[in-house]
């Protein structure tokens, strides 16, 4: 095929679960490529000499080169390829926000519609789940000992580069299963929770690596007792602590953080209740506040609720600003337009109101406008006076970012934090105020994305490593 | 998952047992809470911890049976293994000599006063433990709150063991007649709140334990937010113990009710589902 071909190709579509029908369960919606799909839309890379896609992606993926083999049909190599940066791939290509990363800088792209990097990297990761053909390999052992303070994207990935390169991990999570906000936040439709599990633990049975779930860092064994034991501390904690609007009427019943509500759903399989024994409360009329991934996920997960246990399906999602300053996934917000999720943009919550038992009846709101961009190029939204109106609402799900869980700084000696409640953290190699102690990912950046989190947990992996074989090699 | 060594039925509706947590009795405190979950399907629940063995690697939870699970709990039997424990969670209670102190418990709330009230003991306070139950059969523990306790009252509702009526008795009676540099309070949430109320009136600080709603219990989900004068709290990690005089005691009670429906419904489905399964072993079959 000629380079003049390629572009030709159109962009290949993703099978996806008919829109209607998926409202109604928490299955897949996205069911990924086919073979022909796969090999097809890997023909239509221009194998560019200098990849811009790789510096779009925070964790350098050699992309041309496993899209190479891909198209060549050799699994094994692209798999193989893939591995050398990307320990999660089924992951990565369900959840990343590629049209601002590797898919955002491909040549296609400038004139058409870029390559499917995300999709085709979950079909390598899809394939490689179900075959196994290329397991991690760990090192010969250094004798090191290395503790993980939580399981999710960048505790995990820093977890297996660090046994790859033959050091024994020990992961600490607190919640019962591994896998952090790829299993509380992230719902099923968007990422199986049987991938996540499947894609951990392949990679800890390769690797050895020890998890303990039920441990609290702060609380069932603090920073100080861990340090006594291990030669390096990862601290991967997250941002998990809810942001609540300082507005009244916040506990009225029916008000909740997106954390509680997805918690309920995803960790606690609420969708399948009473088989499951953790409710939701759900109503006839479910307002999200906020527009990024948390609150797209919280929407979709509210109308497949009310769908299934067989209310009136009738979502909002309340942003302050417009259409075009909407935070999260491309794809995400299409999804929900999809499903039919109400958009009132340029709206502002000003008062949550309760009738005479307590419960939810609905929220008062401001009407926004957005002045002239600022410096940093963005529209600050201000309230046009007297515009207040009311919107009927029986649920409210707050979904305005989330903070790092202070229990890490519990008897931490000098671990120092900013007055945001992060971690102090180098951003190129994650060394904290104190010795021997690394952090990466949300505990450093606050609310970010899975992949920048991953992106952190390698570039960490790689400074413990340097750091403790150059230790060896002094003594 | 984490075995039950022993377990004992302290009255009709309250279990005790103990089971092995090795990790959670290391740093385990008075006041501290765990999260219990019973198997794949289970809920996370809060329940305090009531007493913990640190050589043997075991913690005391007491529980009632109030829902589906800690009635699912309640049929559990040594040897047999919980899915989730994990903790210890919440902030201990601040243990140091204030004086003469009231501990004044009702119904299950004596199990987690009994590690306080003895921690205080041991602290050199004087200690008053008010306890009350229900009726005579509801009373459990009253030999260890005395061994712990310099004086000891125990009032029942119907007057079928001790003194008739509710804790707020005694206690409004002690806070007339003697000096009391604190008082702590654990039970249902409206003996809390008039425990508070009593104790407004003569100005003595007051702590209560709060056991709200909770999913994860580490600060993650903000279920189990409290509004306090000051602002809102969240119960897993800012307290549970708080001071009662700043709680707005209405919206915690309201905020019980939230999935009254629904545990009606996990209660039933259950019961259902434990009836027509031949293989189940709970005492309810037997």
């Amino acid at each position: 095929m000629s380079k003049q071909e390629r572009p030709k190709i159109p962009r290949q579509k993703m099978p996806e679960q008919e829109r209607i029908l998926r409202r109604s369960n928490f299955k897949e919606v996205a069911l990924g490529f086919t073979e022909e799909l796969a090999v097809k839309e890997a023909n239509r890379c221009l194998q560019c000499k200098k990849p811009t896609c790789v510096s779009g992606c925070p964790i350098g993926v050699l992309i041309p080169q496993f899209i190479h083999a891909l198209r060549r049909g050799d699994m094994p190599s692209a798999i193989s390829i893939m591995k050398i940066k990307n320990n999660l791939p089924a992951i990565c290509g369900r959840v990343c926000p590629q049209e601002g990363q590797c898919e955002g800088r491909c040549i296609l792209g400038k004139k058409g519609e870029p390559v499917a990097i995300g999709r085709l990297e979950r079909y390598v990761g899809d394939y490689e789940l179900a075959h196994r053909v290329c397991p991690l390999v760990r090192q010969k052992d250094t004798g090191k000992k290395i503790a993980v303070v939580g399981s999710g994207p960048s505790g995990i990935t820093c977890a297996v580069d660090l046994s790859r390169n033959g050091h024994s991990v020990t992961i600490f999570e607190s919640l019962h299963v591994p896998g952090g906000v790829l299993i509380y936040g992230i719902p099923e439709f968007r990422l199986p929770k049987e991938i996540v599990n499947s894609e951990i633990n392949y990679a800890v049975e390769c690797l050895n690596i020890k998890i303990l779930t039920d441990h609290i860092i702060g609380r069932t064994i603090t920073l100080d007792e861990i340090l006594s034991e291990y030669d390096a501390v990862f601290i991967g904690t997250g941002a998990g602590l809810p942001s609540f609007i300082n507005i009244p009427g916040i506990n009225y019943k029916g008000v909740m953080s997106a954390n509680e509500f997805l918690t309920r759903v995803n960790l606690m399989k609420a969708y399948l209740f009473p088989e499951y024994d953790t409710p939701v409360r759900i109503g006839n009329r479910i307002a999200v506040i906020g527009a990024g991934n948390v609150a797209m996920d919280s929407a979709r997960c509210s109308l497949r609720l009310q769908t299934i246990f067989g209310q009136k399906a009738e979502v909002h999602i309340i942003y302050r600003r417009s259409r075009d300053e909407v935070p999260s996934r491309k794809e995400e917000f299409h999804h929900a337009e999809e499903e039919g999720v109400i958009f009132d943009f340029l709206t502002n919550p000003v008062e949550i109101l309760g009738d005479a038992e307590g419960n939810v009846r609905g929220i008062r709101c401001i009407r926004m406008k957005l002045e002239e961009p600022d410096s940093s190029g963005r529209r600050k939204p201000v309230p046009i006076e007297g515009s207040e109106f009311e919107i009927e609402a029986d649920i409210v799900i707050m979904a305005l970012g989330t903070s790092p869980n202070p229990l890490i700084f519990i008897n931490s000696g000098n671990l120092q934090r900013t007055k945001h409640g992060t971690a102090v953290a180098d951003i190129e190699t994650g060394r904290t105020t104190r010795e021997r102690v690394w952090a990466g990912g949300d505990i450093v950046t606050g609310a970010a994305t899975v992949i920048s989190a991953m992106g952190a947990g390698k570039r960490t992996a790689a400074d413990i490593h340097r750091f403790l074989m150059e230790e060896n090699s002094k003594n | 998952m984490y075995k039950i060594i022993r377990k004992e039925i302290l009255s009709d509706t309250i279990k005790l047992m103990v089971v092995e947590a090795p990790h959670v009795v290391r740093k385990a405190e008075p006041g501290q809470f765990v999260i219990v979950r019973i198997n794949e399907t289970g809920e996370r629940i809060p329940l305090t911890i009531a007493d913990y063995d640190r050589e043997q690697g075991t913690i005391t939870i007491v529980f009632q049976e109030v829902g589906k699970s800690t009635k699912h709990l309640g049929t559990l039997q040594p040897g047999d293994e919980i899915s989730t424990v994990a903790g210890p969670l919440g902030h201990p209670t601040e243990i140091q000599k204030y004086g003469t102190i009231i501990c004044a418990a009702g119904g299950v709330g004596i199990a987690p006063m009994y590690p306080i009230a003895r921690a205080l003991k041991n602290a050199g306070n004087t200690v008053i433990s008010i306890i009350g139950v229900r009726s005579r059969d509801f009373l459990f523990w009253e030999d260890k709150m005395r061994y712990v306790s310099d004086e000891l009252v125990v009032c029942t509702d119907d007057g079928s063991y001790g003194r008739k009526g509710v804790v707020t008795e005694p206690l409004k009676e002690l806070l007339a007649s003697r000096r009391i540099a604190r008082v702590w309070a654990i039970g249902p949430g409206v003996m809390m709140k008039f425990v508070s109320l009593s104790t407004r009136d003569f100005n003595v600080p007051t702590m209560v334990s709060l056991n709200t709603i909770m999913v994860d219990g580490t600060g993650m989900c903000g279920g189990c937010r409290v509004l306090l004068n000051d602002g809102a709290k969240f119960v897993c990690t800012d307290g549970p113990e708080f001071d009662a005089h700043k709680v707005d005691w209405d919206n915690l009670l309201s905020r019980y009710q939230i999935y009254k429906k629904e545990e009606i419904l996990s209660f039933e489905t259950w019961k259902h589902k434990c009836s027509s399964d031949t293989d189940c072993h709970c005492e309810g079959k037997r």
